[in-house]
């Protein structure tokens, strides 16, 4: 067959598709245009590109046929599943699950992130002076600022600031979080070094503040928000280290493919990140800094922590895979 | 796009899709533009919001966070795969197998920017495409996702069928093709230039006969009677 008797054919069936396809991209579908045929005509739309081809039609032709075609086909695979039971399903199951799946990372990482903090609240603890090796003079003033009943001005502190309080957590721990993460890839080295570096500033944080006398309001203000906080991180930072795993000891796989999968497995736990650090910095702006009698923060952290490690450890066990 | 790559797939219906593939400067470009858009959007909300006071700046770094992880997701999910600085250079995110990106898609490559991103200036992400075969840095190695140029939409006009007349040699397959490449590209080059490769077909005639007779033949090549 001629081009030209070919184009004349098949044209009515392109146009049919131009239209449909402007319409899907747009969004908002009009109603008057008829999407009935959309997958019959671009199942043909496919037969006739690959005639074009084995016939030698002209390539202005085949162009025009092969953008149809990866338009239509950007608009036939695109697919939307709602997100409330998606979500609901996760928290049900799908977080602790993917959690408790790469529970040796997530140990590597808690273990980097206390026995760093431990090493280096025991070396301040031997000599205060080391505290100025960690953390530099402005992060000492600033936490005896925050903490110390003699220093801090608790008085004018209102709504407002609980709002940007929450704001600058969200920012901040977030961030942090999503780097920890991202530089696993880096073969792991990146989230390595973010929970040793975290680790060694709350070790360092605890062990100056206690020495000074600030160790009940810091411990007070850190204990309810610390359960989602701290343990994000080291979700973080055991994803990061399974993903930069991938790349260093890909297995049977091509390490292309083993980071995919490394990166499909570790997906979940990121999702939960975000809402426990979401969490994390509701409590932290709007509870932790409630002035309370210490019995009750302790109280209501040890339960925030329980119910936390309670939900990780037990929760979808007995769900549906 | 002469340093763009075409990359060929195969779609579930068994036809061959053909991607041309985005490189670092038409991506790069996007990117910039993308970062202007969030500069013009938090200088416009800045001035509001420091007038709340204390409560502002904490809305303020909520937008930041936002704009910074999670502006290209949005745009990459709801306007498939086009954030504004890809739609104005024409680029779309896709997977790797043509099929627009999704929500885990578009979160795993776009967290994963930050990996791109060390030491400093996207030197990581460069050096990872340039090595790649398909143009991908890390975040898109990870979540299988590729950059390519997105056509314009464009309708084809119909062909026109004035006299035709068979060619007086025998035509193969190259001849036809280099036919209908004149026909394709004919329009758009000087009317001495046409002349000029009619010549080429029929040195025997004078060039206006030339071109008469090559447009017959080429109207016949399209099927014309």
């Amino acid at each position: 067959m001629r081009q030209s008797q070919f184009e004349q054919r098949y044209q009515p069936q392109w146009r049919r598709l131009e239209q449909g396809l402007a319409a899907l991209e747009k969004k908002q579908r009009p109603k008057n245009v008829d999407l009935s045929r959309f997958t019959d005509d671009y199942q043909d739309l496919c037969h006739q590109l690959a005639l074009s081809r084995e016939r030698g039609y002209s390539l202005v032709l085949q162009d025009y046929l092969n953008d149809l075609m990866l338009r239509a086909h950007r608009q036939l695979y695109r697919h939307r599943a709602p997100l409330m039971p998606r979500l609901a399903a996760f928290l049900r199951g799908d977080f602790p699950r993917a959690v408790r799946a790469m529970w040796r990372w997530h140990l590597i990482s808690a273990l980097a992130f206390l026995l760093s903090a431990g090493l280096v609240a025991a070396m301040i603890l031997h000599d205060p002076e080391l505290v100025h090796t960690v953390v530099d003079g402005n992060g000492v003033s600033d936490l005896e600022n925050m903490y110390h009943p003699d220093l801090r001005d608790s008085s004018d502190r209102n709504r407002a600031d609980d709002l940007m309080m929450f704001g600058y957590y969200i920012y901040n721990n977030v961030g942090i979080a999503f780097r920890t993460f991202a530089g696993g890839v880096l073969f792991g080295i990146g989230s390595l070094v973010v929970m040793l570096f975290n680790g060694s500033f709350l070790g360092a944080a605890a062990a100056h503040l206690t020495l000074v006398g600030a160790g009940q309001p810091f411990y007070t203000f850190v204990i309810a928000h610390g359960a989602p906080e701290l343990t994000a991180i080291v979700l973080a930072g055991g994803a990061g280290l399974r993903l930069g795993w991938s790349l260093v000891a890909p297995g049977s796989w091509r390490r292309v493919d083993a980071l995919r999968r490394a990166a499909r497995e570790t997906l979940p736990v990121m999702y939960g990140v975000f809402l426990l650090l979401v969490l994390a910095a509701m409590i932290e702006a709007f509870w932790s800094s409630r002035e309370l009698d210490a019995q009750i923060k302790y109280t209501v952290g040890g339960i925030s922590w329980a119910l936390l490690y309670f939900y990780l450890l037990f929760a979808g066990r007995h769900g549906s895979e | 796009m002469l340093i763009d790559e075409r990359l060929h797939i195969d779609t579930p219906e068994g036809a061959r899709l053909t991607l041309s593939l985005a490189g670092p400067l038409p991506r790069g470009m996007a990117y910039g533009i993308d970062l202007m858009i969030r500069g013009l959007i938090l200088m416009v909300v800045a001035t509001p919001l420091t007038l709340l006071g204390r409560g502002g700046s904490g809305l303020y770094l909520l937008l930041l966070f936002l704009l910074e992880w999670f502006y290209p997701v949005l745009f990459e999910v709801f306007r498939q795969g086009r954030t504004p600085g890809k739609a104005m250079m024409g680029l779309a995110v896709v997977h790797g197998n043509g099929a627009p990106v999704g929500l885990s898609g578009s979160l795993v490559r776009n967290l994963l920017r930050t990996a791109d991103l060390f030491p400093f200036a996207y030197l990581t992400g460069f050096v990872v495409m340039l090595v790649s075969s398909r143009q991908q840095r890390l975040g898109d190695l990870a979540a299988d996702t590729l950059v390519i140029h997105v056509p314009a939409s464009q309708t084809r006009p119909a062909p026109g069928d004035s006299g035709g007349e068979p060619p007086d040699w025998p035509l193969d397959r190259g001849d036809q093709l280099v036919l209908l490449a004149f026909h394709d590209r004919g329009p758009r080059l000087s009317e001495e230039r046409q002349r000029e490769l009619a010549r080429l077909a029929y040195p025997e005639l004078n060039d206006d006969a030339a071109l008469a007779r090559l447009r017959r033949v080429v109207n016949h090549v399209l099927g014309a009677a």
